[in-house]
């Protein structure tokens, strides 16, 4: 029976529902200590003095350790996968309110709780800076020399700069928009910001370090192990084999859990203290660790009477926060397709990364194309409305086509852009009246497209072990955060060695056994591990047809894997094991023009529908309906795929109409779920959710990632519908009913007093 | 122990007997003295709901309530659902056949606040489930499984009555 595209329940499923479920939360140590972490309360202030004797004094408390302490286990504690710029307790300088100064170690967690509130700091309060535009000349000086990590070629050059809080600035030209603009017969040009918000996974970041005899566990609630393995051991100047990562099941990670975050420090502590040390984080403070980059990003179109873009410049600030964290691949990455899925002959893109006095910004599910996409489809969907042209025709009329260059002129391939339009337009249905209403409720309907380049050129090495008895082990480093990878890769080798995926055995991840990956994000594992885990299977029947003619079976033997093992050894003996490694081919950007033939080994498309109701009263917005359209090529297990698109859009429509880190002098306001809303139950509208029937032709099995492309359109699409609604355009996020009142009484001429 | 006190309560259908502090959380003491971790804690002030658990039969937040107020009481947890070791509750078979559950964090409140619901309207329509779980997040899922398997268990609850 095929194993690829059924759509099977997930082999965890029975661990999750009887509470068995293995997560970094759960984990208790013999003789493990509780680490608790006093946090600045300044956005930005050279260290003055940090008084720990009232903390160290408290009974119960076995250590309180400032930066200076960590200098003795890790003398240049500054990690960061872009940037080595983060210390693990800060050093000289705070740079966000909400870093962490020093840390408390006790056996009880409440005692080291109470030992933080006796910590006093002093700070020299330094001028700061928190707006992403602001930063570009800003006097306030984030870091005062640049430090790029060295992994990166395209940071190289600003190694040991001074005196700028610019963390990467790309920029790409094709053709010349100037000229182009000259010639149009319209030329469009709006400004859209979004906020900064947080992924709020339910299990906080979360982490234990256990010190052995020459090396050290960690076990991580994380979603890049390989590279908490490689930037421990860098930290400590050993070996990758001296440093083990172990990581269970992750209860959600949205992007937080990339790269290293809490474990330098419980490394370090537990170094220290030469005992197991966890480190659990509160709800409050995930608001402190990292978050989604805030965005202003200017928009220029050049447009044909009828409707034709010839010409589009993309400025785009992103505002990265105090420290780099991955932000700089966030503006690179996602920068080169901010002119959007279209098939636009003149484009300019200037996309800045800044340094501010903000908890730091990273990766968050969709690396920044929401941001570019909110301002892309508002902007799109204005002109067509203003040119008097039906919003799907404008789209359908400038898509980007197969085989046609994208910005950076890679050609696209198996990009269902059209595929997915028309499906929209189908399940909206476009083509039917739609009833706008003429009393207090007004409804509108909008839609949005988005796509998204993979990340690349990224690495995954799979190893499949098949026992005598026939049964299979999958060990990866991918982390199964709740996007269900263990179950499709399980998939995969069922199908590769005809066995029953419910019987394939998926290891989680312990570096000691597991090999190398990249990491679990950017919708990249079914197509890199899945190449990864398919190779590895074949290799792994390829070695069980060479063991059965070393059993002097004939070629194309029907023997069960059991009976060759017996035949060869004797006895129930030994073990098949194959390996798998993928890496896709890839071209970088150009340094000066950002031009690359192959910038990608496949792309993401996601499109969203919206119908809503405003209360023209109250400016409060309500959905009532969202069609979610995505291609993932074909998937391994639909069931699974469809789950990603209602939980992806339902997590764009917090970022949407409510979801806001509230900042006020550089301190969060509302740093709590009760405070911070996220979507609950009554905000959720009946959904659609279609996968449109495609290939992915150079993908495992035809398919491709699709964890992000819900989250593109979700902003626009109601933006958009508010503007079919209620004729009003708003162009921050989010559009909270203060921000529709506002706009609505603007319009009608009589703005709220604070307006006027 | 100088603020400690003796309790004894009845957790998933056994008899513990314990001296806690008197500030121990009912959730700390479940999953730190007890061992049974399927109950999650995710915001700790009451807001998310994974953490819920049956107190004589009611959903409460067991991040909210002291160990001590439970002397005498009845506890149920996740880990107390399932009829066996190998056997699965139809609310339990219902989320995984439906896919109501992604990362599983927030899946132990869900599942013990649909328990108490189910029992007392066990045929509901689609919006009195969406209204009984609106206390309860999810940030994985849309929501969209756990309604449809909290819909179907109903039915099977109702096939084959427990």
């Amino acid at each position: 029976m095929a194993q690829v595209g059924r759509g099977i329940p997930r082999l965890e499923a029975r661990s999750k529902v009887t509470g068995r479920a293995e997560y970094t939360h759960n984990l208790r140590l013999p003789g493990m200590l509780y680490a608790k972490v006093f946090r600045s309360t300044v956005p930005h202030g050279r260290i003055v003095r940090i008084d720990t004797s009232a903390a160290a004094a408290l009974p119960g408390v076995e250590r309180v350790v400032t930066g200076e302490d960590i200098r003795k286990v890790i003398p240049e504690p500054y990690y960061g996968p872009a940037f080595h710029d983060q210390p693990i307790l800060a050093l000289d300088k705070v740079r966000h309110v909400g870093e962490p100064v020093a840390a408390v170690v006790a056996a009880d967690p409440h005692v080291a709780e109470q030992a933080v509130q006796l910590i006093e700091a002093e700070y020299e309060e330094l001028p700061a800076v928190y707006d992403e535009v602001e930063a570009m000349t800003s006097q306030a000086i984030v870091h005062e020399v640049l430090k790029p990590a060295g992994t990166f070629a395209d940071l190289k050059h600003l190694a040991g700069k001074t005196g700028t809080n610019v963390a990467l600035d790309f920029h790409l030209t094709r053709g010349d928009t100037d000229k182009a603009f000259a010639g149009a017969d319209h030329v469009f040009e709006h400004t859209f910001r979004s906020q900064q918000a947080l992924h709020l996974a339910f299990e906080p970041f979360v982490a234990v370090a256990e010190p052995g005899d020459g090396m050290v566990t960690v076990h991580t609630s994380n979603q890049t192990p390989s590279f908490v393995r490689m930037e421990i051991a860098r930290l400590l100047g050993w070996q990758e084999n001296q440093v083990r990562v172990k990581v269970p099941l992750l209860g959600g990670g949205f992007g937080a859990k990339v790269y290293v975050k809490l474990e330098p420090l419980v490394v370090a502590l537990a170094l220290i203290v030469r005992r197991p040390v966890k480190v659990a984080l509160t709800m409050e403070e995930q608001f402190y660790m990292i978050t989604k980059h805030p965005t202003t990003f200017r928009i220029k179109s050049g447009v044909t009477k009828d409707g034709k873009i010839t010409a589009r410049e993309c400025e785009v600030h992103w505002n990265g926060g105090a420290y780099a964290d991955i932000g700089p691949r966030v503006c690179q990455k996602s920068g080169f397709t901010a002119p959007g899925p279209y098939d636009i002959d003149h484009i300019k893109i200037d996309s800045y990364e800044l340094y501010t006095n903000r908890t730091p910004c990273g990766a968050l599910r969709g690396f920044g194309i929401p941001q570019l996409v909110w301002a892309y489809e508002c902007h799109t969907d204005i002109i067509a409305r203003e040119l008097g042209i039906d919003p799907v025709e404008m789209r359908r009329k400038n898509i980007l086509r197969e085989g046609r260059p994208q910005a950076t002129g890679t050609k696209m391939k198996d990009a269902a852009i059209e595929q997915v339009l028309d499906a929209l337009a189908e399940q909206m249905p476009w083509s039917k009246p739609f009833d706008r209403g003429t009393g207090v409720i007004r409804r509108g309907r909008g839609i949005a497209i988005g796509f998204k380049a993979s990340i690349s050129p990224t690495t995954s090495v799979a190893i499949v072990n098949v026992s005598a008895d026939g049964s299979a082990s999958l060990n990866m480093a991918t982390t199964d955060m709740g996007q269900g990878s263990d179950t499709i890769m399980a998939q995969i080798v069922a199908e590769v060695l005809d066995i029953q995926a419910e019987h394939v055995r998926v290891m989680h991840t312990d570096t000691d056994i597991t090999p190398y990956d990249m990491g679990t994000l950017g919708s990249r594992s079914t197509f890199h591990m899945g190449h990864a885990v398919r190779l590895a299977a074949e290799d792994a029947k390829a070695k069980l047809a060479a063991l059965a003619a070393e059993a002097g079976l004939p070629p194309g033997t029907n023997y069960p894997p059991s009976e060759i093992f017996v035949k060869r050894y004797g006895m129930r003996a030994g073990n098949v094991i194959g390996s798998g490694t993928y890496i896709p081919t890839y071209q970088s950007p150009d340094k000066t023009t950002g031009m690359s033939e192959n910038v990608t080994p496949f792309w993401m498309i996601g499109g969203t529908g919206a119908e809503i109701e405003v209360d023209t009263e109250t400016g409060k917005v309500r959905v009532t309906r969202l069609v979610n359209v995505a291609d993932c090529g074909t998937p391994i297990n639909p069931r699974i795929a469809t789950t990603q698109l209602s939980g992806g859009a339902t997590m764009a429509l917090g970022f949407t109409l409510f979801e806001d880190m509230v900042l006020d002098g550089g301190q969060v306001t509302n740093a709590s779920l009760a405070d911070y809303k996220i979507p609950g139950m009554h905000d959720i509208p009946p959904m659609y959710n279609e996968l449109v029937d495609a290939k992915q032709s150079n993908g495992p099995f035809g398919a491709k990632g699709l964890g992000e492309s819900a989250t593109f359109g979700v902003s626009p699409a109601i933006a958009n519908a508010l503007d079919d609604a209620v004729g009003i355009r708003l162009t921050d996020l989010p559009m909270t009913p203060e921000a529709v009142l506002r706009a609505l009484r603007a319009k009608e001429g009589r703005p709220l007093e604070d307006d006027a | 122990m100088p603020h400690s006190r003796n309790i004894a309560l009845t957790v998933n259908g056994e008899r513990y007997e314990r001296e806690v502090e008197v500030r121990l959380m009912l959730a700390d003491f479940l999953r730190h003295h007890l061992g049974l971790t399927g109950t999650h804690l995710g915001c700790e002030h009451g807001v998310c709901g994974a953490c819920t658990i049956l107190l004589d039969g009611r959903s409460a937040r067991s991040c909210l309530l002291l160990a001590v107020q439970c002397d005498g009481h009845d506890v149920m947890t996740v880990e107390g659902i399932a009829p066996s070791a190998d056997a699965l509750h139809p609310l339990q078979e219902a989320f995984r056949d439906h896919h109501g559950l992604q990362c599983g964090f927030c899946t132990p409140g869900m599942l013990t606040t649909l328990i108490e619901f189910l029992r007392e309207n066990p045929d509901p329509t689609e919006e009195e489930v969406r209204i009984a779980i609106s206390g309860n997040l999810c940030r994985c899922t849309g929501y969209q499984g756990i309604v449809a398997a909290a819909l179907d268990a109903a039915k099977r609850m109702q096939a084959a009555p427990a």
